[in-house]
């Protein structure tokens, strides 16, 4: 109990907002880290998952691959391209990145499966073209599914992103390495602390933006979340209202 | 009107789902497709908006050979309405049936108050305009269904099992409802089902198949019935058994009709004309 005593207490301590080091800035890295890891994971899985799930080709090839990407250890990873391309912020990201990929990919190419085929078909049969069936169809019904990947990546990178220490002067893992080198516990607690509050204040982001990404008039049939991801919260809403007295 | 000239399809899996098929279907007529599940009526329907392209032969539009047409183009001008209703779940029933007349550049304000007309000409309440699919009955989506396929104002119009997954009653009443919306609009129609009571009702060509396409007779429904050209057809129409097995009895000084379960099916009102006994 001592211990959480002293890791509130690093927390709150006024020299530890201030200089190069300061928790704030720390936060920020660490976030803004996370943020293009996933922008850059995404730019790769989304349009990779869709053409997927749209084409239904290549679908054995994209489970292998994630699988396969989702068993290389990530700090593994981090210290071999550490030691290809050099100390500083490529590695953490080619490695995180890496990471964030399989749950993205599986997010978009699921959520376009769950789609009713005959929706498809019957989009295709009334004149939409190729495109337009993925803009006006596929991505919007298969919207909460990819946010259900994006969030599941989210986490990992979040957590994950503490490892970025290990190679660069980035992010909240810094005080983990730091603490752990000095012995100073309390630091690498309060370090600890502070990922597991960010991580689930966008926990909390991510499930407000679910509950709002379901369209309109898609009951419960859209729910659930991406297979393999790893967060506990499937997407069940009810957001239409049923009305028995429909006048006919 | 629509030509199939000797159309085979063989689907990549090796299926035969076509063979050798050849008929024309006149504008301005209901031609009915009926078959039991296998006969290729569903490939053939989605051949004439080339969902399916034929694997040899062609179709014509009007003599014009349709593999030459962009499918895309081809579809928005085309009528189709399928068995689930086929609607988009995350659409309002106005913006469903406005659906193909956007894609073809109509402006906005214009394609939602022709889809407001569209509610009325399908029998729907205008007040369930902004409701989902999933919030109204199967009846009620099959008319959004038509609606949707009627909106681009098209000269032929597909229509694939459209009553086939609604109850008993309600179907009865589209049935009924398609009718009057034929003599009004007068359009090319083309209709899958295998309910023959539907294609008597329906068509005014209808075209029994068997397995692989393959036609076992065409002809209006009086032809079917007076003059089925074999036993499966015979047997598909009923014209051998129940209630399409009329004769005449004598019941005092009437004639009353007769079917050959021994049931009472009405009375002869008048004398049938000349020749056709």
């Amino acid at each position: 109990m001592n211990l959480f005593a002293d890791a509130v207490n690093w927390i709150l301590e006024p020299a530890n907002y201030v200089g190069s080091n300061a928790i704030p800035l720390r936060l920020a890295q660490h976030l803004v880290f996370t943020l293009v890891t996933l922008v850059m994971a995404s730019a790769i899985a989304i349009p990779l998952g869709y053409l997927i799930g749209h084409t239904g080709r290549g679908r054995g090839l994209a489970v292998t691959t994630s699988g396969g990407l989702r068993a290389i250890p990530t700090l593994g990873l981090l210290t071999l391209v550490a030691l290809w391309v050099g100390i500083g912020v490529v590695a953490p990201y080619v490695a995180l990145t890496v990471l964030a990929i399989p749950p993205i990919l599986a997010g978009a190419y699921t959520g376009f499966e769950a789609i009713d085929r005959r929706t498809v078909d019957a989009a295709r049969a009334v004149g939409m073209s190729e495109l337009q069936i993925v803009q006006k169809v596929e991505v919007p019904l298969g919207l909460p599914l990819l946010i259900g990947g994006l969030r599941s990546a989210t986490l990992q990178v979040i957590a994950t992103a503490t490892l970025a220490a290990y190679v660069a002067d980035l992010g909240l893992g810094r005080y983990l390495f730091a603490g752990l080198k000095t012995r100073d516990y309390a630091e690498m607690l309060g370090g600890s602390m502070l990922v597991i509050l960010l991580a689930l204040a966008l926990e909390g982001i991510f499930a407000l933006i679910q509950r709002f990404v379901v369209p309109r008039g898609v009951s419960g049939r859209v729910g659930g979340r991406a297979p393999g991801t790893t967060d506990s919260t499937p997407v069940s809403h009810s957001l239409r209202t049923e009305d028995p007295t429909v006048a006919r | 009107m629509i030509e199939f000239r000797s159309v085979s399809k063989r689907f990549p899996d090796g299926t035969l789902a076509v063979q050798d098929f050849s008929l024309v279907l006149p504008s301005h007529k209901t031609t009915v497709l009926v078959g039991s599940s296998g006969s290729g009526k569903t490939t053939l329907l989605r051949m004439i908006n080339r969902m399916v392209d034929p694997t040899s032969g062609s179709v014509a539009i009007d003599g014009e050979d349709i593999a030459t047409l962009p499918p895309v183009k081809l579809r928005r001008g085309i009528g189709y309405v399928m068995q689930n209703s086929g609607l988009l779940p995350h659409r309002t029933v106005l913006d469903n049936v406005a659906t193909v007349p956007l894609l073809r550049g109509t402006p906005k304000r214009q394609a939602r108050a022709d889809a407001l007309v569209l509610l009325d000409t399908v029998g729907l309440d205008r007040a369930l305009a902004d409701r989902y699919p999933g919030q109204l009955s199967g009846g009620q989506q099959q008319r959004v269904g038509v609606a949707r396929g009627l909106a681009v104002d098209p000269n032929i119009l597909l229509m694939d099992e459209p009553f086939g997954a609604v109850d008993p009653i309600v179907r009865a009443e589209l049935q009924q409802e398609l009718v009057r919306l034929q003599k009004d609009l007068d359009k090319t129609v083309v209709f899958v089902t295998h309910d023959i009571e539907e294609a008597f009702l329906l068509g005014d060509q209808i075209v029994i198949l068997r397995e692989g396409g393959r036609i076992a007779q065409v002809g209006s429904p009086a032809d079917l019935l007076a003059r089925p050209a074999d036993d499966f057809v015979a047997s598909f129409v009923g014209a051998d058994r129940g209630r399409r097995v009329l004769h005449v009895e004598r019941h005092g000084a009437e004639d009353v009709v007769v079917d050959s379960d021994g049931r009472l099916a009405g009375v002869l009102n008048g004398n049938p004309a000349e020749g056709d006994r």
